[in-house]
């Protein structure tokens, strides 16, 4: 990828590093200054705008992003740094090509009303992804517990402990449904597996 | 409104959809990453701005060296203040000098630098990265000056001034009411309160801080300046002003937003500076704030002082509220709303929900070599509604007499009232939301709790908070402010294409609230219309006709109305068109469905494609005397006090001795905004503003050391409450709808940041009953209540 015009004051030589970076699936290469952040990388080089910047210091999480399918904030971290690993934004969650088919989690948050200006909630949702794939289990104190890593300046955050916690139940459920399909015919639960 | 039926709702059901959780229009873009923030936009050959600001909380600037700057890689220009030459930003009152002093704020520093962090001048630069390293190579000289760092500094005798033309560093100082004879209602009352408070500087925090994008657009002669405000064309008027440029030669465009809870109703000075920067380069400028400056160098707001005394009867009725206020309001006056916006709320709202029968009040706003302020979610009734409960709780306590019952004795509840101070409350439920509130925590046995836990030696303190809230201020509102740039109206327009889909401009602009939702389901209703055939536009001075943008709750009561009626023209014409065509009375026609119905034939009906298509492309078959097209405009405005939404905040707290901490079991906030639109985002709104009202009663203060320099400038210091504080809300609504908005809506923002102050600070000063110690300032923090507690144990 190359910058927008480059300035004759600019030498367009200086320090800048080739960086491969592998986000949602798709490999990228971008030549940047080597102080340059993934956030910036991700939003400004990249074009991948959902990931947020709120406080480039690492607390209000609105750039919460997965590095190798943990919650990171993508402000603290160089691009370089994301070199070799799988990154993971808020524009990979939707199940369908184009992105906008909503994922359960999206949806969940559309049903318990848990965004306002939605400004952090592209963080909160990738800190739920990460987080529920590592614990599907989760209760309602551990998902609050949670969901206090990042800040929400319009919701007091009721409604995100209710989305994520909703989407968690149903993710059980249908699950357990799953297993019990597993008991029953092997051939249709294999046939669901391929559909996720 | 009886001549629609029968919309199509999303979820296939029928019937209205004002008064339903439909799903929001704004979820999923902003859910898969498609919303657009300013911060977003790029544009071929855009620049970015960053700002030399000061680093002294006052004093005179001796030189301005940018050499350095110029010559840093990457930056491209460096401007001061006598590069641009801009108007400054000037708001103002209708006052005589004694009561106001206007401060012009100039768009870059000049000659005087008032607070730490105030706009020296622009870096522009072909990143980010190398404005900010710009930013290192400016030489700034100053000449220090002793800093006022605080009220009393300010109104000490021989103060140094902030502005030379403002003596004592008042800028606004307004006696109001003064109820002939109150000093004697005092001297014979039985009871005699009073209450002290302080109240921390705070900032409104929208987690997307400010930023703007401005470019010359040769094709259209106009400056295009996307930005993230609250109100569009206030910024079009003052950038307009600041640049000399025609109004018309100035385009604002607001994008998605991240939030602004008034800091971004006011006109900022960067804003307008890129802009500039822009003209002069012949480029595009990006400016987007860092969350350094936000914390520091943005507008803040909420650092009161009051002292008040109230007198009560042996009943515990009140007799009398004497009240002195200061606030202080940093260095400027911001425009539109000047330094008067919170001390003449307070005084002019003080009474509050309580038929008090003699009033007065004195109002100041001093100025301090700190970050100005603008509004903020709330203003000053969050900090005035904590004293008048804290009297009532004091009073209660003096009197031997159940706090909540003494409450009861006091409130309003012969509707219209009007007050001491002149103000018309229009029904509310004022009773009905405190037995409510009461009644719930006592049947979840809080009572019972709050005893067992005092015997076993914990600290269990139950608090409560009863407020009314001004919303839809109309023009005739504000106007008794003595503001000279009026708010109050709104206007709107709605078009129906050929394929019977509308839109619907709006003056107001949604930053979070939901507009494009709610307002839309407001015209839906109007025009028997599917919501997916309606799109509100919002944020764009070309497109949207001259609004005041969205505050003070005002966009559903004003602008809701404003779209209500543009829709019930539009219906108005439709059903003309069809009623011409059947050749019998437009009255005997209803809309719904997409269609116009007859009466008389319920089978009959005419679509709305189909009479599009003769409104617009066989306009030779329309009657003689209808105009083509399907527009309709319509304004609204409110022509008296305004109508007032109410609520009853409950909480329970726990002390925790050790550490100090302020845990809340319990919240339950009954509120009553009327009808409410969309009950789902009312309830959001509750709860996003109680948390914003228990971040100011326990947590978030800005702060300064003796030189004015900031000392919370990341979110280390700055303390925003996450999850872990901020309790689960349950929100139980009543309803008494406002007879005058068309909607029946009252305004809904703001109550919910109102009341948590009062009801937390109640809270834990019944816990500290025991221990005779109250606490009357904010933000209390877990220093103070370890230091109650502690006090007590010394004791004991």
């Amino acid at each position: 990828m190359t910058e927008t015009p480059i300035d004759p004051a600019i030498d367009p030589a200086a320090e800048r590093q080739l960086l491969a970076l592998d986000v949602n699936g798709t490999a990228y290469e971008v030549l940047c200054e080597s102080r340059r952040t993934l956030v910036d990388v991700l939003r400004h080089d990249l074009r991948l705008t959902g990931t947020h910047v709120g406080c480039e210091h690492g607390i209000c999480g609105a750039c919460t992003v997965l590095v190798d399918g943990r919650p990171a904030r993508a402000c603290l971290m160089f691009a370089a740094q994301a070199e070799g690993a799988r990154i993971r934004t808020v524009e990979s969650l939707s199940g369908d090509d184009d992105g906008r088919q909503l994922s359960d989690l999206q949806q969940a948050f559309r049903d318990h009303h848990g965004l306002q200006c939605g400004f952090c909630t592209p963080g909160f949702l990738m800190l739920a992804e990460g987080f529920l794939a590592e614990r599907p289990d989760a209760d309602r104190a551990e998902i609050r517990e949670l969901v206090a890593a990042n800040l929400c300046r319009c919701t007091g955050y009721q409604s995100i402990v209710d989305a994520i916690e909703s989407c968690a139940t149903a993710r059980r459920a249908k699950e357990a449904t799953e297993a019990t399909a597993t008991d029953e015919t092997p051939e249709a639960a294999e046939a669901t597996g391929e559909e996720r | 409104m009886s001549t629609t039926t029968g919309a199509h709702t999303p979820d296939g059901g029928e019937g209205p959809l004002v008064g339903r959780s439909v799903a929001r229009r704004e979820d999923p873009r902003l859910l898969t990453g498609r919303g657009r923030f300013v911060d977003d936009i790029a544009l071929p050959g855009m620049l970015h701005a960053q700002f030399v600001r000061s680093t002294v909380a006052n004093g005179e600037l001796t030189s301005v060296d940018l050499d350095a700057v110029r010559k840093v890689p990457g930056v491209i220009a460096a401007f001061t203040a006598e590069d641009l030459d801009l108007g400054d930003i000037t708001a103002q009152l209708d006052r005589p000098p004694e009561e106001f002093v206007p401060t012009a704020m100039p768009v870059l520093a000049r000659d005087r630098v008032r607070y730490v962090g105030e706009p020296i001048a622009v870096v522009v630069a072909r990143d980010a990265y190398a404005a900010e390293d710009g930013l290192e190579a400016a030489k700034i000289g100053y000449a220090v000056r002793p800093p006022v760092t605080c009220e009393a500094d300010a109104l000490a005798d021989g103060a140094e001034l902030v502005h030379a033309q403002a003596p004592r560093n008042t800028l606004v100082d307004v006696a109001l009411f003064a109820t002939e004879g109150i000093d004697e209602i005092f001297a014979s009352a039985d009871c005699v309160v009073h209450v002290e408070t302080r109240t921390g500087r705070q900032n409104a925090l929208p987690l997307e801080t400010r930023g703007a994008v401005a470019h010359w657009d040769d094709r259209e002669e106009q400056l295009v300046l996307q930005t993230c405000t609250q109100v569009p064309h206030q910024v079009r008027t003052v950038a307009s002003r600041c640049l000399r440029l025609d109004e018309r030669a100035v385009r604002v465009i607001v994008p998605d937003m991240g939030g602004g809870f008034g800091q971004k109703c006011v006109v900022g000075r960067e804003e307008i500076a890129t802009a500039a920067a822009a003209l002069r380069l012949g480029r595009p400028v990006k400016w987007i704030e860092d969350r350094k400056d936000a914390l520091t160098a943005s507008f803040l707001a909420r650092e009161q002082h009051y002292d008040v005394r109230a007198a009560f009867d042996a009943e515990g009725r009140i007799l009398g509220l004497d009240a002195d206020v200061v606030c202080d309001m940093g260095a400027y006056s911001c425009y539109p709303f000047t330094a008067g916006i919170e001390p003449l709320m307070a005084a002019a709202e003080m009474p509050g929900v309580y038929t008090v029968p003699a009033y007065r009040v004195r109002g100041r706003a001093v100025t301090t070599n700190k970050a100005p302020t603008a509004p903020y979610r709330g203003v000053s009734r969050p900090q005035y509604v904590m004293v008048v409960e804290r009297l009532f709780e004091r009073a209660a306590r003096e009197l031997g007499l159940d706090p909540v019952e003494t409450r009861r004795r006091n409130l309003i509840t012969d509707f219209p009232y009007t007050g001491v101070n002149g103000i018309t409350y229009d029904p509310g439920s004022y009773l009905e939301s405190l037995n409510l509130c009461e009644q719930t925590l006592r049947d979840e046995g809080w009572y019972e709790r709050q005893a067992h836990a005092t015997a076993a030696g914990r600290h269990l303190g139950i608090g409560y908070s009863c407020f009314s809230e001004r919303t839809g201020y109309g023009s005739t509102a504000f106007a008794q402010r003595k503001m000279e740039v009026v708010p109050g109206f709104d206007i709107s327009e709605v078009r129906m294409d050929t394929s019977g889909a509308v839109t619907v401009t709006t003056g107001t602009m949604s930053h979070g609230q939901s507009h494009e939702t709610t307002l839309a389901q407001i015209v839906a209703d109007a025009l028997g219309l599917d919501l997916a055939k309606v799109r509100i536009h919002q944020g764009d001075t070309d497109r949207v006709t001259y609004g005041w943008g969205t505050f003070a709750s005002r966009s559903v009561t004003v602008g809701g109305s404003a779209v209500r009626l543009a829709a019930g023209k539009l219906g108005e014409k439709l059903r003309r068109l069809a009623a011409a065509r059947w050749d019998i009375p437009w009255e005997d026609t209803t809309l719904g469905r997409g269609r116009v119905h007859r009466h008389d034939d319920p089978a009959a009906t005419l679509t709305y494609t189909e009479l599009a298509d003769t409104a617009y492309l066989k306009a030779h078959l329309l009657p003689k005397d209808m105009e083509p097209g399907l527009t309709a405009t319509a304004s609204f405005d409110v022509f008296n006090d305004g109508t007032f939404s109410n609520a009853t905040h409950g909480v329970v707290v726990e002390l925790h001795e050790g550490t100090g901490q302020v845990e809340i079991l319990r919240y339950v906030c009954v509120e009553d905004c009327g009808v409410a639109i969309n009950p789902r985002v009312v309830e959001g709104q509750c709860r996003g503003g109680i948390a914003q009202g228990i971040a100011g009663a326990l947590f978030e203060q800005v702060t300064y050391d003796a030189q004015g320099e900031p000392s919370a400038t990341s979110f280390m210091d700055y303390k925003v409450p996450t999850a872990q504080e901020i309790p689960d809300v349950t929100v139980q609504h009543l309803e008494t709808p406002c007879a005058f908005s068309e909607t029946g809506a009252k305004g809904a923002g703001e109550g919910g940041t109102i009341g948590a102050p009062a009801a937390v600070l109640n809270a834990v000063n019944d816990a500290l009953r025991p221990t005779g110690v109250e606490l009357d300032h904010t933000p209390v923090t877990p220093e103070t209540v370890h230091r109650a507690l502690r006090r007590t144990l010394e004791r004991t």
